[in-house]
């Protein structure tokens, strides 16, 4: 058995421990321990994605349990790319919040960033619902102390909301859990998906509302039409860096909607039927028009990029409520696609917010920052790519999805709200870039021409002492051009990626190799010293099942095996 | 019993419910604990209500099914974590901006703007 599949979860927490003991007081060494974390991960994690790129499931039994007695990590083709989308944002991320001092400005922010990375890697990974839970759980309270990091009044207070509608949500994830277990009496997905397939139409009311309670679970998660509103102030508010991470945070709740309905609740299941098809979609379509709204009206870059992720969120559903192969493999087209533009689009932001001193990110002409011209270079690239313009990706990404569409009933409503969105997102964009970036290159020439005018003069003189005169650090520029590059690559390369998310969209839809090698793969021997036999190991796994925590004797793999339980407990 | 255990889970829940809908912190705290009370209560009860049968598979005909009472426990030190972790930032907001409404305040947030740039 490979340990390589539960490394991604177990690295990111001994690091984070690491770094919380050993090196509370040398920022250096935390840096160094976070990159070298971080580029581990990568490699790990291009490791993962390219034994799973040939279409092979690999199975990891923590604590060597067999399915559905013990929790198992999966890593299929869906699970690699997002680890690996997260391992490559993480790099970014880390390497802008180090470059622009970020992370000495509050306490312990590696060791949060590293149980983040952790939550989500497992998130993604794991192939128990409860499990799920408990990830969402790590990579939640990672995030609470991310996003209050270094403080202030403001921040502090959309922390507060950002808290309480999780813990909601939470509470709402295990209503859900506990009517999917009084129904079925297992939380492993494969075996739930076999459970669900067996009930009896007749007592369907229980399972159906377990599937809706779930829906709404993921839907909070990923910021969906109606449940979206605790997105902008905590994004708008979280530090730049941190926020450029969350990024990864709203596309766990698209993976789960997308893991969930199409291993336990597929499309075709009967039992279902008509659940979420009357109503995920035109939600989604709803969540788009709001976001890109919210692009137009925001009066704050920050707050327009987080409108933007909602409008990204809402394409990125309307794709995957079609339910059909061609849906889900746009929507991971375009899951990549947003998230890295998303990423852009938060550190520029933090980078212009951080050089304009108390106006901050008003969307008002200012003095122009350093390195103006090639800030607004990026942010042109980066809106381009997010508004969906071609050449970029999100144009691709749009396609596909417009492509996607063309069978659904609600085909003229998709279209009708994609396409117009578009335009008013390119509006919203052009013109916080040209008052943020472009008039304030003018502002100088303006500022001379002026100066007779006592009235502007006066106006000048109020404002432009607050123009530090810091130059912009490099790295920063540099990892966001990263970014930037990265995009267009995933641009040129849109052939073969667009094989693979159909590969993995085919992957989806035919589960059976996924529940086989879940169930089917044995575990460790047990030897009953007790006086009755073992009578009750096949069906009746009413009985145990997440309990591989404790299991410290099975040699090499009992130390990670156990600390991962331990962790994921 | 499961006419009990459902009342009691459903009048939780709805206390919960209702104090969650207040407009400041503090309510809106004692709110989600009720609700984390009633999920307790529902996860426990997900494996069926028996009274005085061994939680192992055995011969027997009764047993208690022991895996939703790991799930609660998982459950009780999660939603305990998280409600400390909620009062402190609460707190933390309260004392900083001497308001504490759940949503932004627009009187409020100026205060704390002007509080922020005197210190």
């Amino acid at each position: 058995m490979s340990h390589w599949i539960v490394t991604p979860v177990v690295l990111p927490a001994m690091l984070a421990a690491i770094i919380v003991l050993l090196c509370r007081h040398h920022p250096v060494l935390q840096r160094i321990f976070a990159l070298a974390g971080s580029g581990a991960l990568l490699a790990v994690a291009i490791g993962l994605f390219v034994q799973a790129s040939g279409g092979t499931i690999t199975l990891y039994q923590l604590g060597d349990w067999q399915a559905p007695f013990g929790i198992v990590l999966v890593a299929d083709r869906l699970s690699t790319l997002l680890v690996l989308l997260t391992a490559v944002l993480s790099i970014f991320v880390l390497l802008h919040a180090i470059g622009t001092g970020w992370d000495q400005r509050g306490r312990h922010f590696h060791a949060l960033f590293q149980f983040q990375l952790m939550g989500v890697m497992g998130a993604f990974l794991t192939g128990d619902l409860f499990n799920l839970f408990v990830f969402f759980e790590v990579l939640l309270i990672a995030s609470y102390g991310l996003m209050i990091h270094s403080g202030g009044t403001k921040r502090t207070q959309a922390g507060t909301q950002y808290v309480l509608y999780n813990l909601l949500g939470s509470t709402l994830f295990l209503f859900a859990l506990g009517t999917l277990y009084a129904e079925t009496g297992t939380l492993n997905m494969a075996d739930l998906a076999n459970r669900v397939a067996q009930i009896a139409p007749e007592n369907s009311a229980g399972i159906r509302t377990a599937a809706v309670l779930l829906v709404i679970v993921f839907a909070i998660k990923a910021a969906i039409a109606p449940v979206h509103f605790w997105l902008p102030a905590s994004y708008a508010e979280a530090p730049g860096p941190v926020a450029a991470l969350f990024a990864i945070m709203t596309k766990v709740g698209a993976y789960a909607i997308i893991r969930v309905y199409t291993l336990v609740f597929p499309p075709e299941l009967e039992l279902t039927q008509g659940l979420l098809e009357m109503w995920l979609l035109p939600l989604a379509l709803i969540g788009l028009a709001v976001g890109m709204i919210g692009v137009l009206g925001a009066v704050r870059l920050d707050r327009m990029v987080t409108f933007a992720v909602i409008g990204s969120m809402g394409m990125l559903t309307a794709a995957v409520a079609l339910f059909t192969a061609e849906g889900i493999s746009a929507a991971l087209y375009y899951i990549v696609h947003s998230t890295l533009a998303t990423a852009a689009l938060f550190l520029i932001v933090d980078l212009v917010e951080e050089h304009r001193g108390s106006r901050g990110a008003e969307l008002s002409t200012a003095p122009p920052i350093p390195g103006n011209s090639i800030l607004a270079g990026m942010f042109f690239v980066a809106a381009i790519a997010m508004a969906g313009l071609p050449p970029l990706s999100g144009f691709l990404g749009k396609l596909l999805i417009l492509d996607a569409a063309f069978d659904s009933p609600l085909v003229v409503w998709t279209w009708a709200v994609i396409l117009g969105t578009s335009l008013v997102s390119v509006v919203g964009f052009s013109r916080a870039g040209s008052t943020v970036f472009w008039k304030a290159a003018e502002w100088e020439e303006r500022m001379e021409a002026a100066s007779d005018d006592p009235a502007t003069q006066m106006d000048n003189v109020a404002t432009t002492p607050e123009a530090p005169a810091r130059p912009q650090p490099i790295l920063p520029l540099v990892t966001i051009g990263g970014l930037i590059g990265l995009i267009v690559l995933y641009t040129i390369f849109s052939g073969p990626v667009s094989r693979t998310m159909t590969a993995t969209a085919e992957q989806l839809f035919s589960p059976e190799p996924y529940i086989s090698t879940v169930l089917d793969t044995p575990g460790k021997e047990i030897d009953y010293h007790g006086d009755y036999e073992e009578d009750g190991d096949g069906g009746e796994d009413h009985a145990d099942e997440d309990q591989g925590a404790g299991s410290g004797d099975h040699g090499a793999a009992a130390e990670t095996d156990g600390d991962t339980a331990e962790e994921a407990h | 019993m499961e006419f009990l255990v459902a009342s009691g889970i459903g009048v939780l829940t709805a206390a919960g419910i209702y104090l969650v809908l207040r407009l400041r912190t503090f309510p809106v705290i004692v709110g989600t604990a009720l609700l984390t009370y009633a999920v307790n209560v529902f996860l426990f009860a997900s494996g069926r209500l028996t009274v005085g049968a061994p939680p192992i598979l055995t011969d027997a005909e009764r047993y208690a099914d022991p895996l939703p009472q790991a799930l609660v426990l998982t459950a009780i030190v999660i939603s305990f974590g998280m409600t400390a972790v909620v009062v402190v930032i609460a707190l933390g907001a309260y004392l900083g901006s001497d308001d504490d409404h759940v949503d932004e305040q627009e009187g409020a947030l100026d205060t704390a703007r002007k509080l922020e740039s005197a210190e």
